[in-house]
Order: C-alpha cells, then sequence, then structure tokens
C-alpha cells in the first residue's frame, strides 16, 4: 500500500496539487497479512491551495481487506467514500480480522458512500498473460490506484514512467503493473460512469520549481547541501535504527558529491568517529533515534567540552525503549535538553514539515560550526516518512556557512593556544591535524581557559562552566526572532515545535477566518530560545502548547519564563487532528 | 627515510609527566618518542587518541596532535579520524580494561575492518586510575579490592583476541625492553592497515611484577620466546627448548628430543590465522615461556582506502552536483 500510496503522492504532485502524506506501517518487516496489526496505511491530503497537514479525517478511504477496514474506518468521515476490494471478504478474511458478519452485508457502512470492486478478479484477468502463480495478486494495488487515478482525475503518466523505471529490470512486472493500473482505471470509466468524480484543482503554490520530498530524504540532502555550503566534506556515522536508517541509506549513494558514511559496530562508535572526523575537519553527523541517541549521550559531552562542532540527529519515535518504532512522538525534547551528565547546554533545533528540513538542517551545521559546538536536530517519524512539495533552492543561493580552520600560531612566542577564545562567539579555534606549528592536545578532562592544558583550578572550572554555557546562550543573538502569526491582538497564543506546526497553524487559521481572536507561533530553536519569546510570551493572557508528549515544552516555558501555559497532549502514535487543537484552543478560550 | 631530523625533544609536550615512579608507562613514552624520530613522518600528522586510564594520558605528553577521549572509545574516534584523514598517521594508546572491557566491541571491529590505526595496549593486568580493581587480563584467582576472595572471571590473551578479530598485523612486546618495542614499532608502521600490539606493562604501585617472569634476570632467559620471521621457533639461554606443531597445536619441546626440520620456522605473513593463533595459545598469562614479537603480519586493503576509492570510482564519471540531486526525484514549475 506503500508503494501504491506514493505514486498516487507523486501524481498528484505532478498533477500541480499541494499535499501532505502520512504513512503507517507495522515495525515487523512482513507481518502476517490480512491481520489487523498486520494493516499497513497511507494518508494523503491534496489540495488547491496550501495545506500544512495529512488531514484528520479523509474523505475517501480504500481498504485492501477486512482488516484494513476494521482498523481504519473510523477515521473516514461520515458519508465519505469506502472503496473496498470485495473479494477479500471472504470468510478466511473475515476472520482473520474479527469479522462475525461481513460488513458489506450487515448494513454497518451504509453512512459510506460504498464502493464494491472485485480487485482480485480484475487483477487476474488483467495479467493472465504476463505473470503466473503467485505473483498474480500482487498487482492488485496496481487495480486500485488505476481507479483512485480515474477517481480524482490524476495523469497515469508519471505513474506510468516510474513503474518503468522501478521495474526496468523486470519487465513482465513492468507490463502486469501497467496492465493492473490500466484495468483499474477502466473500470472507473466503465462501471461507475454514473458517480461523481473528485476534482481538485492545482494548488496556487509560490512560483518555483518543486519536488515531492520526505522528511529524511530532505535531510539527508540537507546534511550535503550543508557541506556545500560549509565547504567542508560530511562524514556521517550511524547504526541501523528505525526510522533514521533511511538517512544513511540515502546518504550512502551519494559518493559522487565526496559523502563518506559509515555504518558502524554500535550507535556509540558511530558518534565516536564523526567526533574523530569532526577534529580532522568534516562536517561530521550523526544520525539516530530515541535509544540510539541515549547511548550516545556520553559521548555528546565530549564532544561539548572539546568544543568541536558535530550535528547529531534524533528522529524521534514513540518511547521509552523499544516503544512503537514507526510511531511519531516528540518526547525527547527534554532529553535533548538535558539528557547528558555535567553542566552541559548545547543547541537544539527541530525541524517542522518535510519541505522545511533542508533549510533547518543546514542552519544546524551553520551553528555547529561557527560555535564549535555539538547541535542536535530533531525531526520526528512523521516528518521522516511524510511527504511534501519542496520548493527546490538554487545551490547558488544558499548561505555560506563556512568557517577558516586555525592557520597560525595564536599566542605569545608561536605557541597555539585552542582555547584562546573568539571575541565575539566565544568559539575555540578550529586546528585540524596535519598544520605545522599548532600541534595541540584536546580532550575530556576540564582545560585551562586560553592555553586547553588540563586544569583542577577551581575558578577555572567554573569560568569554563560559564564560558560554555554563556557561548550557548549568546547564539540567540544569532537567529531569527519568534514570529507570531493570526490575530496579533489576540488573548491566546498557540505555541508549538516541530511537526505539528502544520496542525497547528491549520486550527488557528480556520479559527481566524471564523473570526476567533487567537494568535499562534511555532519554534525552530529550542535552545538557546529566541531572544524576544519571553516578551511574546507575556504579552498574551493565555498561552496553549500542544504537543505529542506530556507537556515538556510547556515545562520549559514556565521554568524559563514564569509563564503558565496551558497544554494539549497525547501520546497515541498518531500526529495531531486539526479539530484537537480546535476544540482545545475553543475551550481554553472560554475557561 | 626524509629530510625530517627530529629530536626526542621535538615529541615532548611542555606537560609536566604524572604517571607514579617506577611506572612501565615512562619507558614506552620513551620509546615511543625516540621511535617517532625515526618514522619519517611530519610531527603534524601524527594523532594519538586515547580512552581513559593510567595509558590514556600519553597524548598529553607527546608533542603531536593528541585526543584524550572517553572510556573505552578511543578506537571509534581513531576511526573517524583515520577513515577521514587517510594522509594522518593515527596511534591509539589504550590499556586492558580500556581496550578489552569496556571498549572489547570497538577494538574488535577496529582491527576486523583493517583501519590504518596503530593500536598500542598497555597491558598491566590490572585498573591502575580507579586504584587497583582485577581487569579482564587478571588471572583466576587474583586478589584486588573488588575480588577479596579472589578473581572467578577468566582472562582474555589480548593476542588471541586480536587474531580471531581478523587483525591484519598482531605483535607483543615489553615495556622494559626498548630495542625490543621500537623493534616491533618499526614493523606496525611498516604494515599498512590496523597495527594490534600488546605492551606488557608493569604497574608497580597495584600489581607489581606481574611479568617477572619476562623481566627477571634469571628467569627471561628461559621464558621469552622471541619470534622472528623466517627462523625456527627456538629459545632458552641456550636455545634448549623450542616450538613444534603436534595434534594441531603449537608445543613446546625440549630442541633434543626433536629432529630439527620439526621445529616450527615462524612466518607471520600466513593467509590462515590458526598457526599465529595456536603460538599466542603456548601462554594464556605471562608465567611461564611467553612468545614476544609479530605473531601475524599480512597484508588487506585498508578500510579507508576502500572507502576512498569509493568515492574516487564515484567521482571519475565526475563530479557530484548539488542542483542536480535536488532534481533527480523529478520536478514540476509552478509558474
Amino acid at each position: 500500500m506503500q508503494l501504491a500510496g506514493n505514486r498516487f503522492a507523486d501524481t498528484s504532485a505532478a498533477f500541480g496539487n499541494d499535499l501532505f502524506t502520512l504513512p503507517s506501517f507495522p515495525a515487523e518487516i512482513r507481518a502476517p497479512a490480512g491481520t489487523l496489526p498486520g494493516v499497513s496505511s497511507f494518508q494523503i491530503q491534496i489540495a488547491d491551495w496550501d495545506i500544512s497537514t495529512s488531514g484528520d479525517r479523509p474523505d475517501c478511504l480504500v481498504a485492501m481487506n477486512p482488516a484494513a477496514l476494521k482498523t481504519d474506518l473510523a477515521d473516514l468521515r461520515q458519508g465519505g467514500t469506502l472503496i473496498v476490494n470485495s473479494e477479500a471478504f471472504d470468510e478466511r478474511g473475515l476472520a482473520k480480522a474479527g469479522y462475525e458478519d461481513s460488513p458489506l452485508m450487515d448494513g454497518s457502512l451504509n453512512q459510506y458512500d460504498l464502493i464494491e470492486i472485485p480487485m482480485n478478479t480484475i487483477t487476474k484477468e488483467a495479467v493472465a498473460d504476463k505473470v503466473s502463480g503467485r505473483s498474480v495478486l500482487r498487482s492488485r494495488n496496481f487495480v486500485a490506484l488505476g481507479f483512485l487515478a480515474w477517481l480524482f482525475q490524476r495523469p497515469l503518466e508519471p505513474i506510468i514512467t516510474w513503474t518503468e523505471n522501478k521495474f526496468a529490470k523486470l519487465p513482465m512486472v513492468v507490463a502486469a503493473n501497467l496492465a493492473a493500473l490500466r484495468a483499474g482505471y477502466n473500470f472507473g470509466i466503465t462501471t461507475e460512469t454514473s458517480r461523481s468524480i473528485f476534482q481538485v484543482k492545482p494548488a496556487s503554490l509560490p512560483a518555483g520549481v518543486y519536488t515531492s520530498i520526505t522528511g529524511n530524504t530532505a535531510l539527508a540532502w540537507g546534511l550535503i547541501a550543508a557541506s556545500y555550503c560549509a565547504k567542508l566534506p560530511l562524514y556521517y556515522g550511524s547504526y541501523p535504527i528505525t526510522p533514521a536508517s533511511d538517512i544513511l541509506h540515502e546518504l550512502a549513494r551519494h559518493k559522487r558529491l565526496g559523502v563518506r558514511t559509515f555504518q558502524a559496530e554500535d550507535e556509540i562508535a558511530a558518534i565516536g568517529a564523526v567526533i574523530g572526523a569532526s577534529f580532522g575537519g568534516s562536517l561530521a553527523v550523526t544520525g539516530s533515534s530515541g535509544p540510539g541517541v541515549s547511548l550516545k549521550s556520553e559521548a555528546i559531552s565530549l564532544a561539548l567540552t572539546a568544543e568541536l562542532p558535530l550535528v547529531v540527529v534524533n528522529v524521534q519515535r514513540a518511547g521509552p525503549s523499544t516503544g512503537m518504532p514507526t510511531k511519531p512522538e516528540q518526547t525527547d525534547l527534554l532529553f535533548s535538553l538535558f539528557g547528558r551528565h555535567g553542566e552541559s547546554p548545547l543547541p537544539v533545533l527541530a525541524c517542522a514539515t518535510p519541505s522545511d528540513v533542508v533549510e533547518t538542517t543546514i542552519e544546524a551545521a551553520r551553528i555547529a560550526l561557527k560555535y564549535m559546538t555539538p547541535v542536535i536536530l530533531l525531526s520526528d517519524n512523521h516528518i521522516a516518512n511524510g511527504s511534501e512539495p519542496w520548493r527546490i533552492p538554487a545551490a547558488a543561493d544558499l548561505p555560506d556557512i563556512s568557517v577558516p580552520f586555525a592557520s597560525s600560531p595564536n599566542g605569545a612566542g608561536g605557541r597555539f593556544l585552542p582555547y584562546l577564545r573568539d571575541f565575539n562567539t566565544f568559539s575555540r579555534p578550529w586546528a585540524i591535524p596535519g598544520t605545522k606549528g599548532l600541534e595541540h592536545r584536546i580532550g575530556g578532562l576540564e582545560k585551562e581557559n586560553i592555553s586547553g592544558d588540563i586544569s583542577y583550578n577551581p575558578d577555572n572550572h567554573q569560568l569554563m562552566t560559564d564560558s560554555r554555557a554563556w557561548k550557548v546562550a549568546n547564539i540567540a543573538n544569532d537567529i531569527p526572532p519568534v514570529e507570531v502569526h493570526g490575530e496579533l491582538d489576540a488573548n491566546l497564543l498557540v505555541l508549538g515545535w516541530g511537526s505539528s506546526k502544520g496542525t497547528m497553524g491549520a486550527a488557528c487559521r480556520n479559527l481566524n477566518r471564523e473570526g476567533y481572536k487567537v494568535a499562534y507561533a511555532h519554534l525552530r530553536y529550542l535552545n538557546p530560545l529566541p531572544a524576544n519569546l519571553g516578551d511574546v510570551l507575556h504579552s498574551y493572557e493565555k498561552v496553549l502548547i500542544p504537543e505529542l508528549n506530556t507537556g515538556q515544552l510547556r515545562y520549559v516555558i514556565r521554568a524559563n519564563f514564569l509563564k503558565d501555559a496551558y497544554g494539549l497532549n497525547k501520546v497515541t502514535g498518531t500526529p495531531f487532528y486539526i479539530g484537537e487543537i480546535r476544540d482545545r484552543i475553543l475551550e481554553v478560550l472560554e475557561s | 627515510m626524509s629530510n625530517l631530523t627530529y629530536t626526542r625533544s621535538d615529541f615532548q609536550s611542555d606537560q609536566e609527566v604524572r604517571w607514579c615512579p617506577g611506572c612501565g608507562d615512562y619507558t614506552v613514552l620513551a620509546s615511543v618518542q625516540s621511535f617517532m624520530t625515526q618514522m619519517g613522518i611530519p610531527r603534524e600528522n601524527i594523532v594519538v587518541v586515547s580512552g581513559i586510564g593510567c595509558a590514556a594520558r600519553f597524548p598529553y605528553y607527546m608533542n603531536t596532535y593528541g585526543f584524550h577521549t572517553i572510556h573505552g572509545r578511543a578506537p571509534t574516534i581513531a576511526t573517524g579520524l583515520a577513515t577521514s584523514r587517510p594522509d594522518l598517521s593515527v596511534w591509539v594508546v589504550t590499556g586492558d580494561g580500556d581496550a578489552l572491557s569496556i571498549g572489547g566491541n570497538h577494538l574488535i571491529h577496529a582491527l576486523r575492518r583493517n583501519v590504518n590505526i596503530k593500536v598500542l595496549l598497555f597491558n598491566n593486568q590490572i585498573y591502575g586510575l580507579t586504584k587497583g580493581q582485577y581487569s579482564p587480563t587478571s588471572e583466576v584467582g587474583k586478589r584486588t579490592k573488588s575480588t577479596p576472595f579472589g578473581s572467578i572471571d577468566f582472562p582474555f590473551n589480548p593476542v588471541s583476541l586480536a587474531i580471531g578479530s581478523e587483525a591484519s598485523f598482531v605483535a607483543r612486546t615489553l615495556d622494559m625492553d626498548r630495542n625490543h618495542t621500537q623493534y616491533v614499532l618499526g614493523e606496525a608502521v611498516n604494515h599498512t592497515g590496523s597495527a594490534f600490539i600488546e605492551i606488557y606493562q608493569n604497574c608497580n604501585v597495584f600489581n607489581d611484577k606481574a611479568f617477572i617472569a619476562l623481566t627477571g634476570r634469571s628467569e627471561r632467559t628461559v621464558n621469552r620466546i622471541n619470534l622472528q620471521e623466517g627462523k625456527p621457533i627456538i629459545f632458552g639461554g641456550s636455545g634448549e627448548s623450542c616450538v613444534v606443531m603436534e595434534d594441531g597445536e603449537a608445543r613446546i619441546k625440549p630442541t633434543a628430543s626433536v629432529n630439527p626440520d620439526q621445529i616450527l620456522v615462524h612466518d607471520p605473513s600466513r593467509e590462515n590465522p590458526s598457526v599465529a593463533f595456536t603460538i599466542s595459545r603456548l601462554s594464556h598469562t605471562p608465567h611461564g615461556p611467553t612468545p614476544l614479537g609479530v605473531f601475524r603480519n599480512i597484508s588487506r586493503p585498508t578500510y579507508g582506502s576502500e572507502m576512498q576509492q569509493q568515492i574516487v570510482d564515484a567521482q571519475s564519471r565526475g563530479p557530484g552536483d548539488l542542483d542536480e540531486l535536488f532534481s533527480s526525484a523529478g520536478t514540476w514549475e509552478v509558474t
């Protein structure tokens, strides 16, 4: 179903719609087909306007079997279009899903516009002369895709081109899938001519060249772009973990762009290697998800005190421990801010949507390099696997984030002083091995200010701790102020971070249109927070913070600004619905 | 070798060396510094990476680039450095606790990958910095602060472990024998790829005389089995003992009792590690006859050069282009 969903997304993008996708699949690789835990789904919202979410309640649901129907029917809006593969509703299929009677027969689906399609038969007839045996029914999803292409009036060409490329080495598979695709499309034309089709016109997006991008691909491309902007080779060390592995896969393909990828023996080795690469002068990045980042904690503190640039990507998933690896959560905010030993503040940034990831990633790298510090870059499962149109920037228009390496001694008598800080940034010089005359030693032991020699001096430790903290806090002067949208004279400010941006913004815009006075703001920078945030918060009577956790940003806001805030919190493994945020806003407005 | 003229002081940093007086680490430091004057590699291209432990202070005393990192992880940091910067000479200084206990996983993986790093494992069979607990190389029955009734841990034989980890170069030497140390270092530097060197190192505070069987004036002549490439393995003051292969394993025999043709001729370049391994089993702890020298030295592509080659190969079809990447998944234009 993921394949069919992605093809539908691509052809919709090519058609010119704005779109947002939400794939959802089990952690098991081949979960038993037809069972409830085995259901894999793909939600997409398409629109002729600029949208920011994958939608609350679909208007149309395709259920390939009874288990899928049972799992996802509750999401379908009343009166929505329900398409089922009627032949999957046999005794065996119904039993696997736990239905005693067929929902197709018992009237329970009367409130929906039900379209029954005998997909098995259509598929068999379409591919009969092309493939045989068990391969036949594999093309069923193309029948469904073809029917949807008719129902939503999508062009088939992008799907055909993709299929021909994807299965280029398997011409019979191409033939079977395309025959099934056309059969599904023709089924729409020939049997449902009286049915009204959905007309979703192209969206009026800002002019430019677009591509459809997932958050994980965007993160990989963002890192490559950052390496280009920094004029440094990219070194990415990682250990396979859901949902971050696709970043490693994508980067491993791009050796022509000079990318070095290292699949380490474990999470600790992955960050160790990139700390070594950073010491050697690479743009060094490690990526993982919550449980893996936990293992990196000690090493992050080393990079922090050694003051080496590093980007640590955390594609958050539902925790704790193994939790629900394929489901999104925003539960690692406090862990990112505080999950280290000692006094160890570091910058934390969060991506908001797939189309925001490239820019946020470049920004994380910029801060890491300019301030010689590890930076935590948060994404989550929703962003990582969701896709969205992204307006492609020209490489030449990207910012220059390069920093010079130290090339000559900075101390008296030709001595190199690795902890002599820059007056403005408090950053230390980056002197890489191979530079004659700058031989020096760094490490995890406390360093004497300026010289970098080992020091147990009490005042020095205080000074170095303060210096490291001040260096990070000062970044607040080098990031944009938080922007407030919506009704600026509202009583209520809705504040969010990460992947709830789209839902939160949509809920607020809808309420604004209805005349409600609501303002909203979204944070890309979680540490340091934008310099104007305190003033902004205190200028509103009420603040509401929706997040997919039990109140982590709310805790930070209260602690930093003594500003109370309302929360909207859930950890169900699903993103917010616009309706949930809307309801909570109305509740808070009335309270 | 080159026109570099260094003296030992060029490799001494301005930091006061703070190991305990009489520690074997001083001797190893002096051996390494002296060796590097002759190594033919510019000082600025040398990086010493360490983990945690007494030996891990080593980089601070070397006037090269250095990085004192975290417990057990030095091989990982060295791996990232050596693979991103193949032009550097990267050294790891570690101890028996650092490399074999907390960092065991990293050591074996760095060795199997054949990352171009030189690993000096200072084995004193004790935890020194934490003041005297048993280590993964301490002998069974050892009484320490954490094993008042004697250790029940069966120890690692570091050379056996390295050979089992697919290391391409494995050697053992002794802190007190500076000539032998420098000979082994020379072989390691001439080897391209991972080189693993176990250095028996005396901790005179917590585990004094652990290697007396190999350093004591009377004991050492009978117990040191000096491995020399291409030579029959004969040892003892007058060559009275030798090593033969029997029933699939290396065994020590009186030289007089065997036909000279039966004596095992040492060949560290054997592809198959079996013979090197069985030689490493002649002693499990250094309390009797113990082999010293180069056990294994084979040629295999290094991880860093293979990583570099994949990039060179990919770029031979033209360098990558960011604009091209951004457009690679299909585009559409909105006007």
